[in-house]
C-alpha cells in the first residue's frame, strides 16, 4: 500500500480548507469503497482527511414533511429511521437491498452519493478507462459487460453507477447540499451525477475540496406507498442487474402523478422521465406501463452481454407499477402468470424433448 | 471389540471453541523471530515475454529486503511430475515452476517476489515494479481454440485414460428407440476457501520448516524437497489449521517453494499469503467446459447408449481435465458406451481439482440429459433410474462393495413429497411463481491410497490417550471424528481422548483428498488404537499380578478405560492400575493400513439422491431454491454432525453451482474477469434453503475397517441437475448451461 498521511478534522471549515489546499489530498468518510480503491491502486492520493468527527449525523424533519439527511449518517441509521420508513420506503428498502449490514453499519450516505463504479476495468489500476486514466481507452467496449449499462452510454464509458439509495432519492428529486471553499451550494440532484459524455472522469460537478454535508429530501406525500425493487443473481450482496424505485397516485384508475427512477441499467442514478410521460393521465394497467417502459428504453445501447437488461428492466418497471396500483396478476390465483414468456425464448436454444 | 459409544454420535468439534474465540493458529498466523513478508507479483500479460523488470524504485523503498525475478532467483533443482496427491508422492499442481526464465504463460504468473519488513511495504514495492512486457496473442478461451482440440492420451496426472469404452456404441444407438443429443456449457469455477492460501518458511541452517496451508503435510514437504533439492527429512511441515480448501489446497503450487527460497535468500523467516485476487490465479481452477451427451434408450427407459464426450482448456505444460465422465459412465446399466476428454491447450493456469471434480459436471450433464429422456418417455424420474439401476460397475463388471442408492431414492422421495409432483411443467404455481420439483442421482467413487497410512496410538500411565497421524485438518473435522474413532478403539471415554495432526514428524498420512480422508485416516487410527489396546490386553494377561492373568484375550473387553472379562465384568483392572503396577509411564503402539487386495474386486461408490423445489419468477427470470432434500449412504457415519454439515456444504455448493458461481475469461487480455467475492458470486444466507439430509447407513467390509465411505464430495453430486430439473419442471425450459442465470430465464 502507499505510504499515505492521515489527519481527522473535527470542523468542516477545517476538513475543506485541508484537502482544498493539496490537490492530492480526499476526504475520507466510512471508507467502505475508498479503502478498498487505494489497497488496488485505483485511487492514488497521498493525504487523507478523516471527516468522521463531524457534526453531519442527523437525521432531521422538515416543515415541509421532507427530510435533511447529513452525509455522515450511517447507511443503517437511514434505514431505520422511522420519518424515513413512514415517508419515504423506497429510500428504507434501496438501502436495506444495498451492500451487506456490516457495510451498511459503516457506509455514509455522503460517501454513498460519492462511490465509484464497480466496472471490473475501472477498479484494475491495469486496464484502459478513460474514467480513471483520461484518454487510455474503455476496455469494457468489447470486454465482459453483463453488468454495464444500457442507458446515458457513450464510446467512452459504459460503467453502471452501483448505487441503490440514490435512485429513490433521484425520484424524489432530492437536493445535495456541500460546502467547499467557495462556499455552500445546493444540487438538484439530476445535476449532481454526470452522464459520462467524453468526460467519464468527471463524475460530479465539485470542485477539489467541496464536500458532500447533506441531502435534502423534499416533502412528497406521494412517497408513503413507495416501493423499490431489485433484481440481481444472488439474494443479497450484490449490486442490481436492474432496480425500479416508484411512486403513484391513481385518480378513478388514471395515473394522477408517478416518480419512477431506475438503478443497475444507466450511467447515473436515472430519472425515468420518458415513462413518467407515458404514464401520467393514462390508465393503470400492464399494457400502459409496458408502453411507458419501452419509452424509457427506446435510447438504450447494449452489448451482446447486456442486452438482456434492457428487457429485465422494463419487467421490472411493469412488476413494481403492476404491485402499487394493484393491477396485473394479483398474488395466489390459478391463471398463467407470464402469458408472454415463451416468446421471449431465445429462438437458437435447443429444442425441448 | 468394545461397543462403539462415540462413533456415529454428534460429537461438537474438539477444537470448535478454539477456532472461535481464535485461539486456533493457521499458517499465515505464524511468525517466528522477525519473520519478513513475501508479496508476489503476477504477470500483467497472458502470453509473451518479460523484456525488462525496472526495480531502481521499488529497491529504493522504505523497509524492501529483496526482489527476486527469474534473473536471480535460484532454478528449481527438478521438476517432479504431476501425481494427484492421493497417491502420497511430491504432488506439484502444475509441471511449472515459475521464475526459471522470461517465458510468459498465463496472466497472474508469479514474475516478481518481492519481501519487505512489513507487508504493506512489500505490497508498495511490488507497485513500484516496471515490469516490461513484449506480449503474444493469448487463447484462453474454448471458442478460441476449439479447432484445435486434441485427444490426450491420459488426463488427471495420467490416472484416467483419455478414452474409455465399452460393447458397441454405434450398434447401442441404433438399437435405441429415442435419443438425446444435446451440449452442456459450464463456466469456470474458483474454490475461493475463506483463509487464502498462506506459507510461512524458517529455516535454521539447512534445516526448514514451513507452515503451510495443506490439505497434506507430505505432499508439501516432498514437493518442495524436490523444487529445491533437499532430502525431504531437511523439510519440516507444520498444518495445524486450515480455513477450507475444497480442493485448492490438494496440490503443491509454487508459493510454499517461493517462500522457502525467499526465506533462504533474505535469512529471515519469511510469510507468503495470497491475495483474495490472487487466489483467482495462483492455486487452479475448475475449467471452463463443454461436454455432449448422446443417450440412446428403449421405449421403456432402458438405456442402451451413452456418449459422452467432453472438451476443455488445459494449460501449456499438463494435459488435466477433471474426470467428468467418471461416475458417469459407472452409474447406471448401459452395454455401449463411450467417453472422450478433448483438450485444447490454452493460456491458463493447469486446473485442479475442485469440490466433485468432475463428477460434479459430469452428473448434471448426464442427470440433465436422464430428466429430458425421463419427460420424453412420460417415465418417472426416479422410476426411470430404477429401471437403470446396476448392483455393479459397468466399467469393470465388479460388484458395488455396498450401495443404498435404491433406499437413498425411496427416502429421499419420501422426506421430499415427491409423490405430490404433477409431471408436467408448469403445473404447480405460488401467485406468480411458477414452482418446479427436479432431482438426481448422486455419486463418488471410493478412493484408496496407494500407501500405507500410518498413525500412532499413546496410552500414558494417567489413562488419557493421544492418537497421532500426519493429518492436517482443514476444516472437515477430522480432529473431532478420530477422537472419537480413538475412544472407541480403546475403550475410553472421548474425553480421554486426544488427536494431534498436521505434522510431518507424526506417522504419514496422504493428502486428505477425493472424500477419502475419513475413510483412509480413520483406518490408521483404528489400527493404531486396536494395536494399543491389544496390546495392554495382551500385557494384562502375561502380569501375574492383574486380574487377567491367564484370561483368553477374545473374551476381554474394555470399557471406560478398564479391561474385563466380557462374561466377568467384575474381573478386570483399569489401564491406569496395569501403567502404575508396572511402572510404565506409557504404552505405544503403531498402525498402518492399506486397501485390501480384495477391494480390486469391488466397484466402490457412495451413492445419494437429490432432489430440489425451486421458485421461478417468469417475468424477471429469477430462479430461487426452496427446499433441497438429499439422501446418502456414506457407508458408516463417523459424526453425525459433521457428516451433515459436510453434505449440507456440498449440497449448497451444487446451489452455487447450478445459479451463481461463474467466472468468464476477457478473451482479448486473456485475464478473468472476476478476482474478488465482490465479482465472483456464491450463495449467501438468503439463498440457502432450508436442506434436509437423511443419512443411511449402509455396511460395507471392503472399503476399509470401519466401512466409511466418506461425505465430503458427494453432497454436491447431482444437486445442480435437480435445480436444473426442477427448472425445467417449473417452466418447461431446458437450461444445459451453468450457472442459469436470469438471461436464461427472461
Amino acid at each position: 500500500m502507499r505510504p499515505i498521511s492521515y489527519s481527522r478534522a473535527d470542523a468542516v471549515a477545517d476538513a475543506v480548507a485541508a484537502v482544498a489546499a493539496d490537490p492530492t489530498s480526499d476526504f475520507l468518510a466510512g471508507g467502505t469503497t475508498e479503502v478498498d480503491l487505494l489497497r488496488q491502486n485505483v485511487l492514488l492520493p497521498r493525504r487523507l482527511v478523516d471527516i468522521n468527527d463531524l457534526p453531519l449525523a442527523q437525521i432531521e424533519d422538515r416543515p415541509d414533511g421532507g427530510l435533511y439527511i447529513g452525509a455522515l449518517a450511517r447507511m443503517s441509521e437511514v434505514a431505520e429511521a422511522p420519518s424515513v420508513r413512514e415517508r419515504f420506503p423506497m429510500v428504507a428498502e434501496a438501502l436495506e437491498l444495498g451492500a451487506s449490514a456490516q457495510l451498511r453499519h459503516m457506509a455514509s450516505m455522503g460517501g454513498n452519493m460519492m462511490q465509484r463504479v464497480r466496472c471490473g476495468y475501472f477498479r484494475d489500476a491495469a486496464s484502459p478507462c478513460n474514467k480513471r486514466d483520461p484518454g487510455s481507452g474503455c476496455a469494457a467496449l468489447d470486454g465482459f459487460n453483463r453488468g454495464h449499462a444500457v442507458l446515458g452510454v457513450g464510446e467512452h464509458c459504459i460503467a453502471t453507477h452501483p448505487s441503490d439509495v440514490a435512485v429513490p432519492l433521484m425520484a424524489l428529486d432530492a437536493r445535495i447540499h456541500t460546502e467547499g471553499p467557495h462556499g455552500r451550494r445546493v444540487y438538484a440532484i439530476d445535476d449532481f451525477f454526470l452522464l459520462p459524455g467524453a468526460t467519464p472522469h468527471l463524475e460530479h460537478p465539485l470542485e477539489h475540496g467541496e464536500l458532500v454535508v447533506g441531502i435534502e429530501v423534499p416533502g412528497t406525500p406521494m412517497a408513503r406507498t413507495s416501493r423499490y425493487l431489485k433484481v440481481r443473481d444472488r439474494e443479497s450482496y450484490e449490486f442490481a442487474l436492474a432496480s425500479v424505485a416508484a411512486a403513484v397516485t391513481l385518480h378513478d384508475g388514471v395515473i394522477a402523478d408517478v416518480r419512477l427512477a431506475l438503478g443497475g441499467v444507466a450511467t447515473k442514478p436515472w430519472r425515468a422521465r420518458h415513462a413518467e410521460d407515458v404514464l401520467r393521465g393514462a390508465p393503470a394497467g400492464t399494457g400502459t406501463f409496458r408502453r411507458a417502459a419501452g419509452a424509457e428504453f427506446a435510447s438504450a445501447r447494449t452489448t451482446p452481454l447486456n442486452a438482456f437488461k434492457v428487457e429485465l428492466a422494463q419487467r421490472t418497471m411493469v412488476r413494481i407499477l403492476e404491485t402499487l396500483t394493484g393491477t396485473g396478476t394479483p398474488s395466489g390465483t390459478e391463471t398463467d402468470a407470464a402469458p408472454d414468456t415463451d416468446t421471449h425464448t431465445d429462438p437458437g436454444r435447443e429444442g425441448q424433448p | 471389540m468394545t461397543t462403539a459409544l462415540a462413533i456415529g454420535q454428534p460429537t461438537d468439534r474438539v477444537d470448535g471453541r478454539h477456532k472461535v474465540t481464535g485461539g486456533a493458529h493457521y499458517s499465515g498466523d505464524m511468525l517466528p523471530g522477525t519473520t519478513a513478508y513475501a508479496v508476489l507479483v503476477g504477470a500483467r500479460a497472458a502470453s509473451g515475454r518479460i523484456t525488462g523488470i525496472d526495480t531502481t524504485e521499488a529497491l529504493q523503498a522504505d523497509g524492501v529486503l529483496a526482489i527476486l525475478t527469474h534473473e536471480n532467483l535460484p532454478k528449481a533443482a527438478a521438476q517432479p511430475p504431476l501425481i494427484p496427491s492421493l497417491a502420497g508422492m511430491p504432488a506439484p499442481g502444475q509441471t511449472f515452476f515459475p521464475f526459471q526464465d522470461d517465458v510468459v504463460h498465463y496472466a497472474g504468473q508469479p514474475v516478481a517476489l518481492v519481501v519487505a519488513d512489513t507487508l504493506e511495504r512489500a505490497q508498495h514495492a511490488g507497485a513500484l515494479l516496471r515490469i516490461a512486457y513484449a506480449e503474444t496473442p493469448s487463447v484462453t478461451t474454448l471458442d478460441q481454440a476449439r479447432e484445435e482440440a486434441y485427444e490426450p492420451e491420459a488426463i488427471f496426472g495420467g490416472f484416467v485414460p483419455g478414452r474409455n469404452t465399452r460393447g458397441d456404441i454405434e450398434a447401442g444407438l441404433a438399437r435405441a428407440d429415442v435419443r438425446i443429443d444435446a451440449t452442456y456449457t459450464f463456466a469456470a469455477n474458483h474454490h475461493n476457501p475463506i483463509e487464502p492460501s498462506a506459507t510461512t518458511a524458517a529455516w535454521d541452517g539447512d534445516q526448514l520448516t514451513l507452515y503451510d496451508a495443506t490439505q497434506g503435510v507430505a505432499a508439501t514437504q516432498l514437493t518442495v524437497a524436490a523444487l529445491l533439492g533437499l532430502t525431504p527429512s531437511k523439510v519440516h511441515v507444520i498444518s495445524h489449521y486450515v480455513g477450507g480448501s475444497f480442493g485448492c489446497k490438494a496440490m503443491i503450487w509454487a508459493h510454499p517453494a517461493l517462500a522457502a527460497l525467499a526465506a533462504r535468500h533474505v535469512q529471515r523467516p519469511v510469510k507468503l499469503a495470497l491475495t483474495r485476487e490472487q487466489m483467482f490465479t495462483s492455486v487452479g481452477h475448475r475449467e471452463e467446459q463443454e461436454q455432449r451427451i448422446t443417450l440412446g434408450a428403449d421405449k421403456d427407459g432402458r438405456l442402451t447408449a451413452l456418449r459422452h464426450h467432453k472438451l476443455s482448456p488445459t494449460s501449456p505444460f499438463d494435459d488435466w481435465a477433471e474426470p467428468s465422465l467418471g461416475v458417469a459412465s459407472q452409474i447406471y446399466a448401459c452395454p455401449h458406451y463411450e467417453g472422450v476428454y478433448r483438450l485444447v491447450r490454452a493460456n491458463t493456469m493447469t486446473p485442479t481439482f475442485m469440490r466433485a471434480p468432475g463428477e460434479a459436471s459430469g452428473m448434471y450433464a448426464l442427470e440433465t440429459a436422464m430428466d429430458d429422456l425421463a419427460h420424453q418417455l412420460g417415465i418417472d424420474p426416479i422410476d426411470l433410474r430404477l429401471r437403470n439401476y446396476t448392483d455393479m460397475d459397468p466399467n469393470t463388471g465388479n460388484p458395488w462393495s455396498s450401495t443404498g442408492l435404491k433406499e437413498c431414492y425411496r427416502r429421499g422421495a419420501e422426506r421430499f413429497g415427491w409423490h405430490r409432483r404433477n409431471p408436467e411443467p408448469r403445473s404447480h404455481r405460488d401467485g406468480r411463481r411458477l414452482l418446479g420439483y427436479g432431482m438426481a442421482t448422486a455419486g463418488y467413487p471410493v478412493y484408496g491410497p496407494n500407501n500405507p497410512q500410518r498413525a500412532r496410538a499413546r496410552l500414558y500411565a494417567d489413562g488419557t490417550a493421544v492418537v497421532q497421524a500426519a493429518t492436517p485438518d482443514f476444516g472437515t473435522g477430522v480432529a473431532t471424528v478420530m477422537t472419537q474413532v480413538t475412544a472407541d478403539a480403546l475403550g475410553l471415554p472421548l474425553d480421554r481422548c486426544r488427536f494431534e495432526g498436521g505434522d510431518t514428524t507424526l506417522p504419514t498420512i496422504a493428502a486428505a483428498v477425493g472424500s477419502s480422508g475419513a475413510g483412509m485416516i480413520s483406518a490408521a487410527v483404528h489400527t493404531a488404537a486396536t494395536n494399543l489396546r491389544n496390546q495392554l490386553v495382551a500385557q494384562a494377561i502375561g502380569d501375574a499380578q492383574s486380574p487377567l492373568h491367564g484370561a483368553d484375550p477374545a473374551t476381554v473387553t474394555v470399557r471406560d478405560g478398564r479391561m474385563m472379562l466380557r462374561d466377568a465384568p467384575e474381573t478386570g483392572e483399569g489401564y491406569a492400575e496395569l501403567l502404575h503396577r508396572n511402572v510404565l509411564p506409557d504404552v505405544e503402539a503403531t498402525g498402518a493400513w492399506s486397501p485390501s487386495p480384495e477391494s480390486a474386486h469391488y466397484g466402490m461408490m457412495t451413492f445419494g439422491a437429490q432432489f430440489a423445489e425451486v421458485a421461478v419468477d417468469p417475468d424477471l427470470g429469477l430462479a430461487r431454491v426452496r427446499r433441497m432434500v438429499g439422501a446418502f449412504a456414506p457407508g458408516r457415519v463417523l459424526n453425525a454432525k459433521t457428516a451433515r454439515s459436510q453434505l449440507m456444504g456440498g449440497m449448497l455448493w451444487g446451489l452455487g453451482q447450478a445459479l451463481l458461481e461463474a467466472n468468464a475469461m476477457d478473451p482479448h487480455r486473456g485475464r478473468w474477469v472476476a478476482s474478488s467475492l465482490g465479482e465472483y458470486l456464491v450463495p449467501v444466507n438468503a439463498d440457502a434453503p432450508e436442506v434436509d439430509i437423511e443419512l443411511i447407513e449402509v455396511a460395507d467390509k471392503v472399503v476399509n475397517p470401519l466401512g466409511v465411505k466418506g461425505v465430503g464430495e458427494v453432497g454436491q453430486v447431482g444437486a445442480a441437475a435437480a435445480i436444473a430439473n426442477a427448472i425445467h419442471h417449473a417452466t418447461g425450459r431446458r437450461i444445459r448451461k451453468l450457472p442459469i442465470t436470469i438471461e436464461d430465464l427472461l
